[in-house]
């Protein structure tokens, strides 16, 4: 018995052959949710398997998908390491992408300032919206999960209420104005739609390039992996993510050490919201220009606490898991179109493999966190 | 007596947690109607062998016998069955219940349809609390009663349950003087009336007062068994470390000079905002060891917590050297020399999730040589933890070790490390060897003292009485917030102290 708890312990402790099995896992239980809506899995795995990685289209797709949920995930796992519960990304997000849009099309400015002027507004912006919730705890001890879900609600009606205005909204539209060109990142976006982009295109049909530029390719994936980048080095690196890091641990520890822990919160918070708004902000200066109405929450941010989860809340793991993640959606419309299986079904599949892969490591962060409480709990009993 | 069958006998018990070998071929022989003493550092195997005897773990080899007769004992219910009893270091009561219904919890008395008899349950404890002469209050409750009257509760937990061994755990690592000495005369009436108890601790002069043998542990083994009559103390705590120690603090007269920290009639309160530190005024000067004694909740941790600035001062001041550091942050406080060795290392005093590098530099991680530019140095970290734990003696000698896998003694080895290396013109010290062994404990008062000898100030405090009559030049108590006699070390007794301490007066 001892053996094979210490046998367990060991697979936990190494987390890339733990990732692997859990892939797997969710894999089989996917496979047989397939059998059971009388689908063949070998088939429906290749199908997705093949709408991931057939030609460069949908090898760049993939990635295009992937692009803000890798950034969302950082933002969820950069408020994780220093001890708070992000649930915000969604708002955030929203705002990133409300700020770009409204400075895309207002300011007008070469590209070489527009765009990082943009990019930077965005971030600020969700900055302030997540800093606004880390405030609220370190001022009020408002939980930040409760203070993220509600900001998540106001940046979803602020949204629909700036785009419907008279000055924002595009005629005829439920979307805003388009953003200059100035202010875009999509490679290509502006050629490949033009007479003479359509005519090469034409002429070179099937060719590679031709095939990529059919995917909505833009800069974001770049920016958010040097955004991964950065933050890996705040956080390992430098004296705030020293600092950050150790509130995250142990506030008292931490206080103790001359760190100021509401000073500490309010920033982690505030970076972690500037992140995922620059998320929201690249997903519109790459690909849709605009920002529309919602009917309902579009789930980046949410996705990225799945995200964050599956990459074990380590700040390169949101890049592989971010991919996964957008590959997995992406290959699964191919699923619906070549076997007629329901979209649900997919998502469900889809959900089954993402569990699987992200619950033992929610389940291991909660039994982290709960030893943690758990010998504080008894070195305060014996005090 | 001597040549009788042993009430209890552990034979060759081995125990193993993953590559730790916690208890190796121990085997143990208790008389029956003795108080046996099982000695040994944090972390040599007494807990985990006394939680095989009461069935919580399984041996990996080895076996039990009572009286001659070998057992198997798997859950702790057939350790009862058997007569044994056990009190752990950690107590298990549900605080909001009464002491009656404690101990009746798991048998309980019951009538028709299940109905609780409380009237009974609260007479059965009565007339078992008479027996045994441990006074308790059946229908008082757990969360309203002192430290040791809850102990007392789950020693008769045991004997309702009709335990006739009985194994305490550390028994007084929380008791006051006056309740430690309440435990031993109740130790000896059970005796009289025929338990055999066994008791784990690792303070040599309780095993004097109490025990007729002691058996030694070190790393899981057994060194000797020991008839207690015979050993002294300095063997018993040579047999214990492996290695001749210091019991006494050695130092010289201090050789007082400025006042350097001056609190004047402060009032702090506590976290239910009801008042822990009432008027209190005290001078620590330079090159003195103030120690501060006292019973546990009477504002000392208030008091420290104002000191280092986590704790707001409503009225009264603190001055460093004349100038006022009153509700400075802790930072700021920090900048002034003032270093404290934490009440709770594991909860303030480190990061364990941390490296023992990382825990070096903590409070000074902004500062050149550590950090430029906000970039944090790792290779000056590493070589900063290096000499500290070459100086210290912190073992194992990894800078790169996480500091939750470091023994307590060592954990506490870090942070002195850290904080003396900051040359602090005040070092306060909260409790700083609870939870230490007897080597661990030598080197924090030698470290103590060394930082006296430099001419610096030194506020200890601690619930330990001998440690602060043994390393104070003097010594405050406190009692309710408030300073009620400052003596020179050596002009009052332990039983002096222990009186004001209870609020009591010397005439
Ligand atoms: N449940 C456990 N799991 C893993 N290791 C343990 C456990 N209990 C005790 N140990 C280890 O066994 C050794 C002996 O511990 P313990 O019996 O508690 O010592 P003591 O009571 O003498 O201080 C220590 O190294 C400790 O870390
Ligand atoms: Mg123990």
């Amino acid at each position: 018995m001892t053996d094979a708890k210490n046998k367990g312990a060991a697979l936990l402790n190494n987390p890339f052959a733990f990732a692997l099995l859990s892939i797997v896992v969710g894999v089989l239980v996917g496979a047989i949710i397939l059998v059971v809506a009388g689908y063949n899995p070998f088939r429906a795995y290749g199908e997705i398997l093949a709408g991931i990685f057939s030609g460069p289209r949908n090898i760049a797709t993939a990635i295009v998908r992937s692009t803000p949920i890798v950034l969302t995930g950082l933002s969820v796992t950069f408020a994780f390491r220093t001890g708070l519960f992000n649930i915000g990304a969604e708002g955030q997000f929203l705002i990133g992408g409300l700020t770009a849009a409204l400075l895309g099309f207002s300011v007008s400015l070469p590209p070489i300032l527009h765009i990082p002027f943009v990019m930077i507004a965005a971030a600020m912006a969700g900055a302030a919206w997540g800093g606004l919730a880390g405030y609220l705890k370190a001022r009020f001890g408002v939980h930040e999960v409760i203070a993220t879900i509600m900001l998540n609600w106001i940046a979803f009606y602020l949204n629909n209420f700036i785009v419907s205005l008279p000055s924002v909204q595009r005629p005829e539209s439920e979307a805003s104005y388009k953003i200059l060109d100035s202010a875009r990142i999509d490679i290509l976006g502006a050629w490949k739609m033009s007479d003479v982009g359509l005519a090469w295109r034409r002429e070179n049909a099937g060719s590679f390039f031709a095939e990529l530029l059919r995917a909505e390719i833009n800069w974001g994936i770049v920016v958010s992996v040097l955004v991964v980048v950065l933050i890996w080095f705040i956080l390992n690196k430098t004296t705030l993510g020293y600092e950050l890091r150790a509130v995250g641990f142990n506030r008292d520890a931490a206080e103790y050490g001359g760190i100021n822990v509401n000073r500490s919160m309010v920033i982690s918070m505030a970076i972690a919201g500037a992140i995922a708004a620059l998320s929201g902000g690249l997903q519109v200066m790459g690909r849709t220009q605009e920002i529309t109405k919602l009917a309902v929450m579009e789930g980046n941010g949410f996705d990225g606490i799945a995200v964050a989860l599956i990459g074990n809340t380590t700040a390169y793991g949101n890049i592989f898991a971010g991919l996964l993640f957008g590959g997995l959606v992406h290959g699964g419309g191919r699923l619906q179109a070549r076997m007629g299986a329901p979209s649900e079904i997919i998502d469900i599949v889809i959900g089954t493999i993402i569990f699987f892969i992200a619950i033992p490591n929610l389940i291991r962060v909660i039994i982290k966190a709960r030893e943690r409480a758990k010998a504080k709990k008894e070195v305060t009993d014996v005090a | 007596m001597t040549d009788s069958v042993p009430r209890i006998e552990m034979r060759n018990i081995t125990k193993t947690f993953g590559p730790t070998v916690a208890n190796d071929t121990i085997s143990l022989s208790v008389r029956p109607q003795e108080i046996h003493a099982l000695l040994g550092e944090n972390g040599a195997g007494k807990t985990t062998l006394m939680n095989v005897l009461y069935g919580l773990y399984p041996a990996d080899s080895g076996e039990v016998l009572l009286d001659g007769a070998p057992v198997s004992i798997r859950e702790p219910a057939d350790a009862i069955a058997n007569g044994i009893g056990m009190v752990h270091q950690h107590f298990k009561l549900v605080e909001p219940f009464s002491i009656a219904q404690n101990i009746v919890l798991g048998s309980e008395i019951t009538g028709p349809f299940g109905i609780l008899k409380e009237r009974e349950a609260s007479e059965a404890v009565g007339e078992l609390s008479h027996r045994y002469g441990l006074d308790v209050d059946p229908d008082a409750l757990i969360q309203d009663v002192s430290v040791g009257t809850q102990q007392r509760v789950e020693i008769l937990k045991a004997l309702y349950r009709n335990a006739d061994v009985l194994i305490l755990d550390e028994p007084t690592a929380v008791l006051t003087p006056q309740e430690i000495e309440e435990l031993i005369a109740i130790m000896r009436g059970l005796v009289e009336q025929g338990k055999t108890i066994i008791i784990i601790t690792h303070k040599l002069r309780e095993i004097k007062a109490v025990s007729d043998r002691c058996t030694i542990i070190r790393r899981g083994r057994v060194i000797d068994t020991v008839e207690v009559g015979s050993t002294s103390q300095q063997e018993l705590a040579s047999m214990m470390v492996g290695r001749e120690v210091n019991l006494t603090v050695e130092k010289e007269p201090a050789q007082p000079q400025e006042v350097t920290l001056r609190i004047s009639d402060l009032h702090v309160n506590n976290s239910r905002e009801l008042p822990a530190v009432r008027g209190l005024s005290l001078d620590v000067r330079a090159g003195e060891i103030l120690g501060i004694a006292e019973v546990d909740g009477n504002g000392q941790s208030q008091l420290v917590e104002a000191l280092v600035g986590v704790r707001h001062v409503e009225s009264g001041t603190i001055e460093m050297k004349g100038s006022a550091i009153t509700n400075l942050t802790p930072k700021q406080i920090f900048d002034r020399r003032i270093s404290s060795i934490p009440e709770d290392r594991q909860r303030r005093g480190l990061v364990l999730e941390y490296t023992v590098a990382e825990n070096m530099v903590l409070g000074t991680h902004d500062d050149e040589p550590f950090a430029r530019r906000g970039i944090l140095q790792q290779e000056v970290i590493g070589e900063h933890a290096g000499e500290l734990i070459e100086k210290f003696d912190v073992r194992p000698p990894e800078p790169s070790y996480l500091a939750g896998s470091l023994s307590g003694g060592n954990q506490q080895k870090v942070i002195i490390a850290r904080e003396v290396s900051h040359d602090p013109e005040i070092l306060i010290a909260s409790q700083p060897t609870r939870g230490l062994d007897v080597g661990a404990i030598e080197y924090v008062h030698r470290s103590l003292v060394d930082q006296r000898d430099r001419g610096k100030a030194v506020l200890l405090v601690s619930l330990d009485l001998d440690e602060v009559m043994n390393v104070s030049d003097r010594i405050a108590v406190i009692f309710e917030g408030r300073i009620v006699g400052v003596f020179a070390s050596g002009e009052v007794d332990e039983h002096q102290l222990g009186l004001l301490m209870a609020g009591g007066s010397l005439d």
